[in-house]
């Protein structure tokens, strides 16, 4: 019961930092029709913003400032990168992100270097929040709630109440149309590029400090993303938040649930030895392959359903 | 290329060595190659030059099997380097059998065994991705690509976890006699079968296969109107793909004699990746200029500088923005211009770009190196040089002159820039009136 609320809590956590950087990407996603590679760069150099920016003006104007920086960046990139690009295709921007993403890596590691740099929770918030049988609750860990809730709840408020939501959501699905009606699309992108990737440098942000902030971080972070936002359904933002919930449990239950198939098959009488056929592959434990789960769910949603869970047309 | 079989009359020599001259050339080149490097004073071939051609040959093949999917059929993977992989990981193994069990398999034929091995990793995972186009077949690569990675890593009799599978080539079951104690000797097996399989490849643009793939990829819908299956095209041209990817595993194997997860890996599909763009996707020999260029970045450049992925992927970005046509298209864009005799007008605007972009360069390299001294190399206690010169790494001077030159360069590049597309594009438009170009 203990591990299983913790779990819970955890898989929560995890979910809704997977949301953060997911939700952007899944707008992105749904404009330009390609994923942008480069997205998960965008957590990375917002870990690394916020560092350096709290060591001079500490963690609260960080987190606020770096997002910003981020997303000025992703309007820079959209501006006089993407769409250039655009005229030769969707190869073309994918192929375009993909070497941004290159380029980044080897920029932060020209910068901060090659190890993980000490990027810690800030000392106001680094206590115990709540006791669970024995096991603390830190408050960080509730704080990165508060935030990623704060920020679903107006991102959802802000795409769905108000005037400038709807012309997203037009020209999302109608460009033509939103600009045969006056609306200046292109900008309306570029808006929701930099906001897409001030919410993953918010993601790095809070994340940075929770995981650890390294230069391998954007490559580890960015397929996982990919698979919540495929998994999720193009253009479906409700699709992205179960998506990413549901990831952020499974995999923080498979580290938990320590079993393997040879298990399973004991519970009905077979005992599986190093002699039975096939023993490397039964024995193999449930958190071994926690990191494979999220690519098999991808591979099998891709093949099953390509439009995803709640996505409105295929990927 | 033309589409049309060659009858007897175009076999006549003259024009037989005229159209298919490059293959001739690219043969004599590897031949004689080895040789250019050839330590006389140590008598002995130099290990790092044939180390560098072998690799350079084996990612030639590597590549235009990944162009077999890009280029060709519009599929873009970002898992390639699992057939390459298992391809490796076959002939090591079959290697390791002959050795434990003295069967006479020609050690010649280890590239084919790892085609074997591509190939039957291309029925498995071709199966499934192959289902999709588009984005959806690259996120399902990838998806493939990262679970064989991790699989890898985990399962230890076929892949040997982290340490790999070690084997030895020196198995004396050569139909030829050769031990391949020698690296020359491998490589000069690796420069027989580059050719068959490049050869094969080409021949395999040819097809009807080859020619519905240009069409699948060209107008999807259109294909299935004429009545064949965009899917069972995708399918068997994965599954070639995957043959001629694991050739070039098996080659791999017979060089380096370990095979480890890397060989699975996503950097090796984005090798594929990079080199097949730069090089130019949209002919058949762009991917072997492409795979020459990442491979000489790869060990050339990066013995001297740490930086050597900074510098591909700006090439490679720029080659996005401004050449989507990779090298190669560079290239093919001058023919219309060459035919009409005035590529010499050409030369003066691009000695004017020249001097701007040599700056650009130099600038961006000297700020690229002293960023990386500063935060690496210095704390490894590296001492700075760049081409000779050996600058304080910590003058302001430097430092100065590096951000001047790249964007003073920049600017004036993009001046230049404008003067040579007004120029460039009087010529085209000239070739155009000419009916030179469509």
């Amino acid at each position: 019961m203990e591990v299983f609320v913790v779990s819970l809590l955890n898989g929560l956590v995890y979910g809704m930092l997977l949301f953060m950087l997911a939700s952007g990407l899944t707008l992105i996603f749904s404009m330009m029709g390609v994923l942008n590679f480069a997205h998960a760069s965008a957590y990375m150099i917002g870990a690394y913003f916020a560092y350096t920016l709290s060591l001079y003006v500490g963690f609260w104007v960080a987190l606020i400032v770096a997002p910003i920086l981020c997303g000025l960046l992703g309007a820079a990139i959209e501006m006089w990168g993407l769409r250039r690009v655009h005229k030769n295709g969707h190869i073309a921007e994918l192929l375009f992100t993909f070497g941004l993403a290159l380029i980044i890596e080897k920029v932060v590691q020209m910068t901060w270097g090659l190890i993980a740099v000490p990027y810690r929770i800030p000392s106001g918030l680094d206590f115990p929040l709540f006791d669970l049988w024995g096991t603390q609750f830190p408050a960080y860990r509730a704080f990165m709630l508060l935030i990623s809730a704060l920020m679903f709840l107006s991102i959802w408020l802000g795409l769905t109440r108000t005037r400038i939501g709807l012309v997203i959501q037009a020209a999302l699905t109608h460009p033509d149309m939103a600009g045969a009606l006056g609306h200046n699309v292109p900008r309306v992108f570029t808006m929701v590029f930099a906001a897409g990737t001030a919410l993953a440098g918010l993601a790095g942000v809070i994340g940075g400090n929770y995981r650890v902030t390294e230069p391998g971080m954007a490559f580890s972070m960015g397929p996982i993303v990919f698979v919540v936002v495929v998994f999720g359904g193009l253009g479906s933002l409700t699709g992205c938040f179960i998506a990413s919930i549901l990831m952020g449990l499974i995999q923080t239950f498979a580290v938990v649930l320590d079993y393997s198939l040879a298990d399973l098959l004991e519970v009905f009488g077979f005992v599986v030895t190093k002699a039975t056929p096939g023993s490397e592959f039964l024995m193999v434990t449930l958190p071994r392959i926690a990191a494979l789960l999220p690519f098999i769910l991808l591979v099998l949603i891709l093949v099953l359903r390509p439009r995803g869970l709640l996505g409105t047309r295929d990927t | 290329m033309s589409t049309q079989t060659s009858s007897a009359a175009a076999m006549s020599a003259p024009s037989f060595l005229r159209r298919h001259g490059l293959w001739f050339f690219m043969l004599a080149l590897m031949l004689v190659l080895p040789w250019v490097f050839y330590d006389h004073e140590k008598g002995r071939h130099s290990g790092f030059a044939i180390t560098l051609l072998s690799e350079m040959a084996l990612m030639s093949i590597f590549a235009l099997s990944y162009n077999m999917l890009m280029g060709q059929a519009g599929l873009l993977s970002f898992g390639h380097a699992v057939l390459f992989g298992v391809g490796a990981y076959f002939v090591a193994h079959t290697l390791n059998f002959i050795r434990a069990s003295g069967l006479p398999i020609p050690v010649e034929l280890m590239p084919l065994v790892g085609g074997i091995g591509g190939l039957v990793c291309g029925v498995l995972t071709g199966y499934v991705a192959t289902k999709q186009r588009a984005t959806a077949f690259a996120m399902i690569t990838m998806g493939i690509g990262e679970l064989l990675t991790a699989a890898a890593l985990m399962f230890m009799t076929f892949f040997g976890g982290e340490g790999g599978i070690t084997t030895d080539r020196v198995v004396d079951t050569s139909i030829f006699g050769i031990p391949y104690t020698r690296p020359i000797q491998v490589y000069y097996l690796i420069v027989a079968w580059a050719m068959i399989a490049a050869l094969l490849m080409f021949l395999q643009t040819q097809t009807p296969l080859g020619r519905m793939a240009n069409a699948s990829r060209d107008n999807y819908e259109r294909t299935q109107f004429v009545g064949y299956d965009p899917k069972v095209i995708r399918y068997w041209q994965f599954i070639l793909a995957g043959f001629f990817a694991g050739i070039a595993g098996g080659m791999y194997c017979l060089v380096y004699e370990i095979v480890t997860f890397d060989t699975l890996a996503a950097v090796k599909s984005a090798n594929a990746l990079l080199a097949t763009y730069i090089g130019g996707a949209v002919g058949f020999f762009g991917p072997i200029m492409g795979a020459v260029l990442v491979v000489g970045m790869q060990s050339g450049v990066s013995l001297h500088t740490s930086a050597w992925l900074l510098y591909l992927g700006v090439v490679f970005i720029a080659m996005v923005i401004y050449a989507p046509g990779g090298l190669l298209g560079l290239f093919a864009n001058h023919i219309p211009i060459a035919r009409m005799g005035r590529l010499g007008e050409l030369v003066v605007p691009y000695a004017r770009i020249l001097v701007p972009g040599l700056m650009m360069t130099l600038g961006f390299v000297l700020f690229v190196e002293l960023t990386t001294h500063q935060t690496i190399n210095a704390a490894q206690g590296k001492k700075f040089s760049l081409l000779g010169f050996a600058p304080d790494p910590g003058g302001t001077m430097v430092w100065l002159s590096a951000i001047v030159a790249m964007i003073g360069g920049a600017l004036w590049v993009r001046h230049e820039g404008r003067f040579f597309m007004a120029k460039w594009n009087a010529l085209i438009e000239d070739a155009k009136a000419r009916g030179i170009v469509a």
